[in-house]
């Protein structure tokens, strides 16, 4: 889950990474009232969770409250590729006088997380590593020990800090650290951290990513959620706890297990057909949740067919096969179904399903390739 | 011979008493697997299963009363890394999670502190092993493999059933079946597979199947090309996966264009590995 910069920026403060004075605001009437009260030139910054906000016009200056109005008027009018601006930062313009890069994520070959930073700050850091990868330092951190203090030394004088500012940036490193493990953070990055003409260290830019699986524990943050980001559909499914991704093609696909929907996709694929999308229903799946997935799948108009492909386990083949049967009675689908049911309990399901009309199937490959066929 | 275990392990349950916990433990049983003890903490001093198996308050007790030398979890994601943790310090030397959504950071955690005790974990999010007619640890449906000498490794789940079961019915036979898992930062990975594989007398051949995401399948096929004389089949799973997208499993993710499906068959192929179009092919690629 990605949080917005203004969501990232208050809990870096928590942990005492300095940011510069602001607010954010819904309307331009209350961006011009948080300028009134910064004084002085602010920057009004767009609040959409997509990359490259400055390039698209979402991140403009202000001399003073009365343009702080007009900018806020026409960024909250704005759409950033495809999302609504509905929120604007205002922040205190900063002097400044160099942008570094600050970040710790998970490194998941080295199954440690990594702090990265490089005095190139202010750009894609990913362009960086790419083409410049000597100007980043990596620092593996033990997650049982955490970042010591002599890292956040290593990594200022690899930037070459004026070493009176060492200490600021030794809290500023440390803070991140502490707000990326106790936020159970994939990605927390300060971009760019300015020196600004004054001397000082401040997070002008943040972002922060939070593992899905770490919600439980994070009521706070789980609130902070942008549903903008997510098609209606994948809110649903969502609420039911089924990974659902919606893609271009024409047939539809229920599997049970990750795995094997990425691979009934694929055969889809390989036999002439296109995936409508990737729906897994995970482990153990209930009639109600069969049922839900399958209103899911028939809500998108470009399903021609649908094919399921469950594999018993953990998931038992009657369960599923209820399921199905309950959605059909309720959105009654035009499409036609491929069904194939294997392991747990397949023999039940089998039957339960013999008086549905429906195609079935013994193999993945035959499944597939009537599915093609029956989208046609 | 087979791989981490055989009909000598004996197994202990984290979480017997739950509803996946219960049903997992009676197929396992059904099937032949030693389990001597159960943990729930709480529930000490009762027994499941018809008063076969025995449930304490902690792994240290029931390593101590029943001398289980291997665990398998089946406790909910928010009390997994705890109870990996009391495994391990307990001294259990294989432990399985099956546990699906258990935080990254809480994986981490785990996995650099089991390395210190020198504990192999394999999962989390995974099926768990199957050595066929010796014993389960985890949900792999017992009938859908018969014994030989194919070694199978695997990130995925259901996906792993697809190919044993495709193995079966042209009547090949299976050493041991691991499901290592599909989470980003896990136990046992390909490479520790295929280094037992390559050294267990009973497996002759091994089937890796990987998915998109981090870049394990890719080391795998170094360490093919200069590790193993065994052959071997692959199948990557996600040619239509979009980028930027997790399927599902936690660690399939194309991450700045890096873990595509693409790179991974490449990189098979070059080290001499037969890549499967589909799980149905696998059969035939190992003649």
């Amino acid at each position: 889950m990605k949080l917005h910069e203004y969501q990232s920026k208050q809990i870096f403060a928590k942990y005492g990474v300095p940011i510069p004075k602001g607010r954010v605001a819904a309307t331009a009437e209350e961006a011009k009232q948080i300028a009134q009260e910064l004084g002085g030139r602010v920057v009004i910054k767009s609040q959409v969770l997509v990359g490259g906000r400055g390039k698209a016009g979402g991140i403009r200056l202000a001399k003073n409250p009365k343009e702080a109005e007009e900018v806020a008027t026409a960024i909250l009018g704005m759409e950033i590729k495809g999302l609504p601006v509905r929120k604007v930062l205002v922040d205190e313009a900063a002097n400044i006088e160099q942008e570094i890069y600050l970040g710790v994520t998970n490194d998941r070959a080295a199954r440690k997380p990594v702090m990265m930073a490089s005095a190139a700050g202010g750009v894609d850091i990913e362009e960086v590593a790419r083409e410049t990868p000597e100007k980043i330092i990596k620092v593996h951190i033990d997650p049982l020990l955490g970042l010591r203090d002599f890292q956040g030394r290593d990594i200022a004088a690899f930037l070459d800090l004026r070493r009176d500012l060492w200490r600021d940036f030794g809290d500023i490193a440390s803070g991140l650290w502490q707000a990326y493990v106790e936020s159970d953070a994939t990605l927390a990055e300060i971009n760019p951290l300015v020196i600004s003409k004054d001397k000082r260290l401040v997070a002008l830019d943040g972002k922060m990513l939070i593992d899905d699986n770490a919600l439980f524990r994070h009521a706070d943050l789980a609130e902070m959620r942008d549903t903008d980001v997510e098609a209606a559909a994948e809110a649903e499914a969502r609420k039911y706890g089924l990974a659902y991704i919606k893609l271009d093609g024409q047939i539809g696909c229920m599997v049970n297990g990750a795995g094997l929907a990425m691979t009934t996709m694929d055969i889809v694929k390989l036999f002439g057909g296109e995936p409508a999308n990737f729906l897994d229903i995970g482990g153990g799946a209930g009639a109600e949740k069969v049922a839900a997935a399958l209103r899911i799948i028939l809500s998108d108009t470009n399903v021609r067919a649908v094919l399921l492909n469950i594999f018993g386990g953990i998931t038992r083949c009657d369960e599923v096969a209820r399921g199905i049967l309950a959605a059909m009675k309720e959105v009654k689908p035009q499409a036609p179904m491929v069904v194939r049911l294997v392991g747990t309990n397949a023999e039940e399901g089998r039957k339960l399903l013999a008086e549905a009309r429906m195609i079935t199937a013994e193999t993945l490959t035959e499944a597939a390739q009537k599915a093609v066929e029956a989208a046609k | 011979m087979s791989i981490l275990i055989d009909k000598n392990t004996r197994l202990l349950v984290q979480g017997i008493t739950g509803n996946e916990g219960l049903f997992h433990t009676t197929q396992m049983v059904a099937y032949g697997t030693n389990v001597v003890a159960g943990v729930r903490p709480g529930k000490g001093g009762e027994w499941v299963l018809d008063g076969k198996i025995p449930v304490f308050d902690s792994v240290k007790l029931a390593v101590e009363v029943t001398g289980a030398n291997a665990a398998v979890i089946f406790v909910p994601a928010r009390f997994a890394a705890d109870a990996m943790f009391e495994g391990a310090d307990a001294g259990l030397p294989l432990i399985v999670c099956i546990t699906e959504g258990i935080p990254v950071q809480d994986m981490m955690r785990v996995r650099n502190y089991l390395d210190q005790k020198g504990v192999r974990l394999v999962g989390p999010n995974c099926p768990g092993l199957l050595t066929p007619g010796e014993a389960k640890v985890g949900i792999i449906p017992g009938d859908i493999a018969i014994p030989g000498d194919i070694g199978v490794v695997s990130r995925s789940g259901t996906l792993t059933y697809e190919v044993l079961y495709a193995l079966k019915l042209v009547n090949k036979g299976v050493s041991t079946c691991v499901g290592i898992g599909g989470d980003p930062v896990n136990g046992t990975n390909f490479i520790d597979c295929l280094d037992m594989f390559e050294n267990d007398p009973q497996t002759d051949k091994v089937v890796l199947i990987g998915e998109i995401g981090g870049t394990d399948e890719e080391k795998a096929a170094e360490f093919i090309a200069a590790k193993m004389t065994k052959p071997a089949a692959a199948f990557i799973a996600g040619q239509t996966a979009p980028p930027g997208k997790r399927m599902g499993h936690a660690g399939a993710i194309i991450e700045g264009g890096a873990g595509t499906a693409a790179d991974k068959v490449k990189a098979l192929e070059e080290a001499g590995v037969r890549v499967a179009k589909h799980p149905g092919e696998i059969p035939a690629l190992l003649k």
